[in-house]
């Protein structure tokens, strides 16, 4: 059963990973909050006229609602009477309002919580299984999101000209003969089905941090758009397993660790990815300063290269009076310039070497 | 309606989404001018893992404690966003999507693993979920409405900078208003306004508080005070309004039913209000086409005229409506010239222009000035 659970979580991760990166891309990572709260009176709707729970009519309301929201959101922005936030965040709090009075007022006595639709349940899903002729043939979650999966990457081989163009530059595109409108509205099919099939293992918030989060990891990583797809669907599927395992052990909610799991490697690539990261941007400034210096100094001591003025500036202790270094950072340049053969250093009196004179000069010039 | 208001409960209720109403809205405001409406919903959702954290450690459900500690994480989640968008390329969608949604799993993987616990006096606590605006008590009640006072007086008192900065931050900076201390002053009391929302509406439909009532203020006013003011009115409005709605009909829950009416506020005020709204730019679009219309006759009748050298020489609408090869009636474009004085019916059944529409037909070909 471990192993049916591990599965669907995979399945969905990907799954969700892949219209991810083209939201965080398209900066409209929110069109994914929006559409996995407005799913909800779709679900509640079809529920109503099936009374059934696995009816495909829910799933037919679902993204019918979630293409609404979009709907809804684009014709508002388009009054401009409201701004693209607000938009979003007018619509589907109605909506998902309509949803929760529907569940209170009209299906009191079955088991159609709010909570299932919003918080879902991973360890259940192999509960709920299909079978074919006495054959049982796994859990339907796990049929459901590979389906998904193989239409979202259908859709990525199909239309990754169109998906990449419109998203990069939508001028261009539309200049092309791509209508940017539909390759959008495509790709809100995809994050509205995408988001229902995905709603009863993880809920509707936490697919949102399934699309986005594997989507803004890779983006610090990469600037390859393949290559960003790739390592979204990684992160997506080796931060759901982890998550599973951790809830596992301390016995809660799967998807919450899910989640939880993803954001850590979020953090992670948000403090050491090699280009992208905080450290590796503050070790890079931190580097760019001391290059900076030690031209500087260059530039200094070729100043002061006559032989009665070098006695007296161009000593080390001078560098701090002088150039208003502190003492730890007129070690580190001094040290850098040595190493890099550029100055030497005779009893604290310093002399420029060729290669140091050579930069001197070149930065005088420029 | 004075027996729904005696019931002790319902006035709690009513009284304790009334407060919350007047502080998001007119906070909800500034949300919206600075395009930042989605970090309420973001700072909600984040609020969760406070909540349940301060359950775990301090051990206690009063609804203080937890609400410090979703102010805390609410806070914390903010820093987050505001730092991934400086520092990296993810913008600021991404951002929120990210930490919300993290937090927020965060917060439900901690309350699943309090709820497991064999100890379970944790019931209770997802109720921040949806809200539970019966359960309120008058000290909730007394709670929001310090809050609400504090909001609206460190409102009054910074309002030159509140004001400055949501439009013009780099103006302001320039006048020595330290923008970053602006920025924490209202994202500071966003947060604390989300934090009191959390008991009567939840965690998932806060964010709407916010941003219904300012958006809809927005369609009527142009002026930041009227702005703030009307969003605070509707907000107190949608509260009072839900509330009764919710007590009223069974089976309504409260949070959903005022998010609704401020729905409703905003559809009414997308539509009617004047000037912005939809419907009055459509009644001027079609003024403004009628008029030109009349414009267009005006000057086809003039060119008839012409042709014909003189001045008595009447025609018939069809003869008229060849002119610019017209499918639609001009009967009544015909009879508003009439009834301006501009044009006038020979007995015959046929029409020509005036002595005075003439003239105006001479201005409008020279200058292409308006009429009337």
């Amino acid at each position: 059963m471990i192993a049916e659970i591990i599965i669907v979580a995979i399945l969905t991760s990907s799954a969700c990973a892949i219209p991810g990166v083209f939201l965080v891309l398209r900066k409209t990572s929110l069109m994914s909050d929006a559409i996995s709260h407005a799913v909800l009176p779709g679900i509640v709707i079809g529920f109503l006229l099936t009374h059934s729970l696995s009816s495909p009519l829910l799933f037919v309301g679902a993204v019918a609602t979630g293409l609404l929201t979009v709907f809804l959101s684009e014709s508002l922005i388009r009054t401009n009477l409201v701004k693209e936030d607000a938009a979003i965040g007018l619509v589907f709090p109605a909506l998902f309002s309509i949803g929760v009075i529907l569940v209170s007022r009209y299906t009191g006595d079955v088991h159609l919580d709010t909570d299932a639709v919003l918080l879902g349940e991973l360890v259940f899903t192999p509960l709920d299984r299909i079978s074919f002729m006495g054959l049982d043939l796994g859990p339907r979650t796990a049929w459901v999101m590979g389906l998904i999966f193989i239409l979202n990457i259908g859709m990525l081989l199909f239309f990754f000209k169109e998906l990449k163009l419109t998203t990069f530059d939508k001028g261009m595109a539309a200049a092309m003969g791509i209508s940017p409108v539909l390759i959008q509205y495509i790709l809100m099919i995809s994050v509205s089905i995408t988001t229902v099939g995905a709603f009863d293992a993880v809920g509707s918030i936490l697919v949102v941090a399934l699309m986005i989060a594997p989507a803004a990891t890779a983006y610090l990583l990469t600037d390859n758009l393949k290559i960003m797809v790739l390592l979204s669907i990684l992160i997506g599927a080796l931060s759901s397993v982890a998550g599973f395992a951790f809830s596992w052990i301390i016995d809660a909610s799967a998807a919450g660790a899910m989640a939880a799991a993803l954001g850590l490697l979020f953090l992670l690539a948000f403090l050491f990815a090699p280009k992208r990261g905080i450290v590796s941007i503050k070790k890079r400034r931190q580097q760019q300063k001391i290059d900076f210096a030690v031209t500087m100094l260059t530039v200094h001591l070729l100043n002061h290269s006559e032989a009665k003025e070098a006695e007296v500036e161009n000593r080390e202790q001078h560098l701090i009076e002088h150039i208003n270094w502190e003492e730890r950072f007129a070690k580190t340049v001094l040290n850098k310039a040595v190493q890099n053969g550029m100055v030497n250093s005779e009893k604290g009196i310093l002399y420029l070497t060729q290669m140091g004179k050579k930069t001197a000069q070149k930065a005088m010039m420029r | 309606m004075s027996g729904i208001f005696s019931d002790f409960t319902l006035r709690t209720v009513a009284m304790g989404a009334a407060f919350l109403g007047i502080t998001s809205g007119a906070l909800g405001s500034f949300a919206v001018l600075r395009r930042q409406s989605l970090l309420g919903d973001s700072i909600s959702h984040a609020s969760l893992p406070g909540i349940v954290l301060a359950f775990i450690l301090i051990g206690t459900k009063s609804s203080l404690v937890l609400l410090i500690g979703a102010a805390i994480a609410g806070w914390i989640a903010t820093l987050f966003i505001l730092s991934i968008i400086r520092n990296t390329r993810i913008s600021s969608d991404g951002a929120q999507g990210v930490v919300l949604s993290v937090f927020f799993g965060l917060g439900l993987m901690l309350l699943t693993f309090v709820q497991s616990k064999p100890n379970a006096s944790q019931a209770g606590l997802d109720k921040y979920l949806f809200g539970q605006a019966a359960a309120l008590l008058p000290e909730d009640v007394r709670t929001a409405a310090i809050i609400g006072v504090i909001t609206i007086i460190c409102m009054i008192f910074f309002w030159k900078e509140f004001k400055l900065m949501s439009f013009d931050p780099v103006y302001g900076e320039s006048l020595g208003f330290s923008a970053r201390l602006t920025d924490i002053m209202i994202t500071a009391l966003i947060v604390i306004s989300i934090v009191t929302g959390l008991q009567t509406v939840g965690v998932i439909l806060m964010s709407s508080m916010l941003i219904a009532p300012a958006a809809s203020a927005r369609q009527w006013t142009n002026k930041l005070g009227a702005m703030v003011t009307l969003s605070a009115i509707f907000g107190a409005i949608s509260g009072v309004l839900g509330a009764t709605l919710s007590s009223l009909i069974s089976n309504l829950p409260t949070g959903p039913t005022i998010i609704l009416c401020l729905t409703s506020i905003f559809i009414i005020s997308l539509l009617f209000a004047p000037d912005r709204g939809l419907i009055s730019k459509l009644v001027k679009r079609y003024r403004n086409r009628f008029l030109f219309s009349l414009q267009k006759l005006l000057l086809d009748l003039y060119y008839l005229e012409e042709k014909h050298k003189g001045t008595s020489h009447a025609h018939d609408m069809k003869t008229i409506s060849l002119i610019r090869n017209r499918q639609g009636n001009i009967h009544i474009a015909l009879k508003t010239l009439q009834s301006r004085g501009w044009a006038e019916q020979t007995t015959a059944g046929l029409w020509k222009l005036t002595a005075e529409g003439h003239t105006e037909a001479i201005k409008i070909q020279n200058g292409g000035r308006n009429d009337s």
